[in-house]
């Protein structure tokens, strides 16, 4: 399974309905200070690439970046860190927001039962946490309450350290585009939207990743054998 | 393969006629044991055996060809003959009007490759021959409404409205046995054994068009298709409760995977939110999935999650509030109207609270009074009522005791066995009037279940619990399973 970089997967993932933010892909550090300056600061600058998956863990995202001479500085290391693997790469430039809250949404593709959804509390424990809840791919408005119901963390449904409760229309929107996309598109394998931040009460993807499947085993087969 | 038709199920759970093919002389072998079993459950069609000298085996003079039997008498066969002469029986009987087999049989897919083309050759030949073929390598098959035990174990249960499926023979067993011991009975059960033919999902959907059933109740292993069995609990779940308890949750957890997504959706995060999805009551074990059952079969669903505790001593009530906190029922602050109503029949010192602690200031019909003013508010959807027996526990001790009868011993006996059976079946009536649940718990019915009180909750139809927590359990599946109903306006 291939991965689509993260521009390509937020402009498979945006007609469905999942709520990113306004973002500016960019080739270079100048065009990269053009775009902080029009989105207004502080941003965020991240390497994008189709081959660029846990971008985290590649120190390949830089936060709060509050002036010009500061995202030049990140969008050139940035640049210097990519290595042959990666590809072609660009760079992406986005808001930076301050959110108490992450969560995980994501779709992802089950042997036994198919195409499935997930939410789940997000951050950097999510995984050991486990607080997460999983139903089958269509779901429906009432699926996708009752998945929210189910998280054992309630208390950060609520109003949180400060920040509004959440809306729980925009999270229930979040989970039905997840659906549409790993149902209606055929290619699509498994979607992580890591973190979901909390804005103003409702959530916002600032990450996504598209998994898709092997378009054609055979081709594939071919390309190596030649 | 396309589920059993209702005819071919009818011929299983309640053949006009049974015959045991391969019954043996010898009481230690399944061909003996099933026979025995069927006469011995009081089955009241025609019972036919088969075996290979022609003997006697307990007063059936057994055929040795099944030639020889009466065409269009028998609906059902029961198969304790060699994997290996199966397929020329089965033949025989379908040429004599036989629509279903449960084949107790090993050899097939458990048993390697050779196996597992015999297996295939059986499917086959059910097809060919329209008969349904349960198992092979299964226990057998029960149905109260016909008197059947068809099984190469015991026991025979009660007769009520549980339906049991499973994937292994002995939770069949574990099931039965529980309902042997509570009393709350049982309507069909089947071990799928192998399943070649028959699913446990396709016996579950005959449950849920079958009137003696009120309720499924399945034990499962592997799933080889996930998408189809969800299809199907789904379909089923919507026209009756479904409680599934399911082995090999912890199998094949966190997996490597590109996303996140993908590491923490594990097998038994998928099978659970599946099974949510689709409205199923998913039990952590059996005794839990039992009881749930049980519960569905004999109490009212409830309208909503407002619960009152009714207790006699102030612990127990202590101990149910925190449970009910912790689940998905709420704790209901009593109104005011109620409270006035509970002061006319208690002393001051009641708990004037939710658990309504009666706090030794009951007389003679305080209790059922008081039951009937809380069930009948409007703003109370279920009760769950600790406390029966404790006087029938003391009367016991007395009537064990060397000062028995004198002393006016006896007098004192028989009035607290007769208020702790008032109580249980006021609990019963009071619930069927009006059509609220009312969980009766008491550890008594487990320590000592011929005290009056659990003994009367036992001759009402319903489960005594074991536990004030275990009645919680049960009453939230309960809950869980009415709200997703009202949810989707089922």
């Amino acid at each position: 399974m291939g991965t689509l970089s993260e521009e390509a997967s937020k402009a498979l993932l945006a007609p469905f309905g999942v709520p990113f933010l306004d973002e500016r892909t960019v080739p270079d550090a100048a065009a990269a200070v053009g775009a902080a300056s029009e989105l207004g600061m502080p941003v965020v600058l991240k390497l994008n690439g189709d081959a660029i998956a846990h971008k985290t863990e590649r120190g390949l995202v830089k936060l709060n970046l509050g002036s010009a001479e500061a995202v030049e500085a990140a969008a050139n290391a940035l640049l210097a860190a990519a290595t042959p693997a990666d590809g072609d790469v660009s760079l992406l430039v986005a808001p930076m927001i301050a959110s108490n809250r992450e969560f995980i949404c994501g779709a992802s593709t089950d042997e036994q039962f198919g195409p499935t959804v997930l939410l789940g509390v997000g951050g950097i424990l999510a995984e050991a946490i486990a607080d997460v809840s999983i139903r089958l791919a269509p779901i429906n408005r009432i699926d996708a309450e009752e998945m929210i119901e189910q998280l054992q963390t309630q208390d950060l449904l609520g109003a949180f350290r400060g920040e509004d409760a959440i809306d729980r229309t925009g999270l229930i929107d979040t989970l039905m585009a997840l659906s549409a996309a790993i149902t209606e598109n055929a290619d699509v394998a498994s979607i992580d939207l890591n973190p979901v931040l909390i804005h103003h009460g409702a959530p916002i993807a600032v990450d996504a990743l598209v998994e898709v499947h092997d378009s054609n085993q055979t081709a594939t087969a071919s390309e190596v054998s030649a | 393969m396309s589920r059993p038709t209702t005819e071919q199920f009818n011929a299983l759970f309640s053949p006009r006629g049974v015959l045991v093919a391969g019954a043996s002389t010898h009481p230690g072998k399944f061909g003996f044991v099933s026979l025995h079993n069927v006469l011995a459950s009081g089955y009241e069609g025609k019972v036919f055996a088969t075996n290979r000298d022609g003997s006697e085996v307990l007063g059936i003079t057994c055929e040795k060809d099944i030639d020889d039997l009466p065409a269009g008498e028998i609906d059902l066969v029961f198969v304790c003959t060699p994997a290996s002469a199966n397929n020329a029986l089965l033949r025989q009987c379908a040429a004599k009007g036989i629509k279903a087999a449960f084949i107790t049989s090993a050899g097939y897919g458990e048993a390697g490759d050779e196996g597992i083309k015999a297996q295939a050759e059986l499917v086959a030949l059910g097809e060919e021959l329209d008969m349904l073929l349960a198992g092979p390598n299964g226990q057998g098959v029960v149905s109260t409404p016909a008197k059947l035990c068809a099984q190469i174990v015991a026991p025979y249960p009660p007769s009520g409205a549980i339906g049991v499926a499973s994937q292994s023979g002995n939770f069949v067993s574990s099931f039965l046995n529980w309902s042997v011991q509570t009393g709350v009975g049982i309507s069909r059960a089947v071990s799928a054994g192998n399943a070649a033919a028959v699913g446990v999902a396709d016996y579950l959907d005959f449950y849920a068009q079958d009137p003696e059933t009120k309720v499924g109740l399945a034990y499962v292993e592997g799933i080889a298709d996930g998408r189809a069995f969800f299809d199907s609990v789904r379909s089923i779940a919507e026209r009756k409760p479904l409680v599934i308890v399911k082995g090999g949750a912890t199998a094949g957890g966190a997996r490597a995977a590109a996303s996140h997504t993908g590491s923490l959706a594990s097998d038994d995060r998928v099978f659970d939110g599946a099974m949510r999805q689709a409205g199923v009551v998913r039990a952590a074990t059996v005794e839990e999935a039992f009881e749930a059952a049980a519960t569905f079969a004999t109490q009212p669903l409830p309208t909503g999650n407002r619960t009152v505790v009714m207790t006699t001593a102030g612990g127990w009530g202590v101990v149910t509030a925190d449970a009910i906190h912790e689940s998905n029922l709420e704790l209901l602050q009593l109104p005011e109207d109620l409270l006035a109503q509970i002061d006319t029949k208690l002393p001051p010192r009641w708990s004037r609270n939710n658990p309504v602690d009666l706090a030794g200031g009951e007389t003679r019909d305080t209790i059922p009074e008081v039951m009937e003013m809380i069930a009948s508010h409007d703003s109370v959807d279920s009760i769950v009522y600790l406390g029966l027996g404790i006087q029938s526990n003391q009367a016991k001790m007395m009537q064990d005791g060397s000062f028995y009868p004198e002393h006016g011993l006896e007098r004192i006996v028989a009035y607290h066995q007769r208020q702790d059976e008032r109580f249980a079946t006021a609990a019963a009536e009071i619930s069927a009037a009006t059509g609220k649940p009312i969980l009766t718990a008491t550890e008594l019915g487990t320590a000592d279940p011929d005290n009056a009180g659990p003994a009367a909750v036992r001759a009402s139809g319903r489960l005594c619990y074991a536990s004030a927590n275990r009645a919680v359990t049960a009453l939230g599946h309960l809950w869980r399973y009415a709200e997703f109903q009202q949810r989707r306006n089922v």
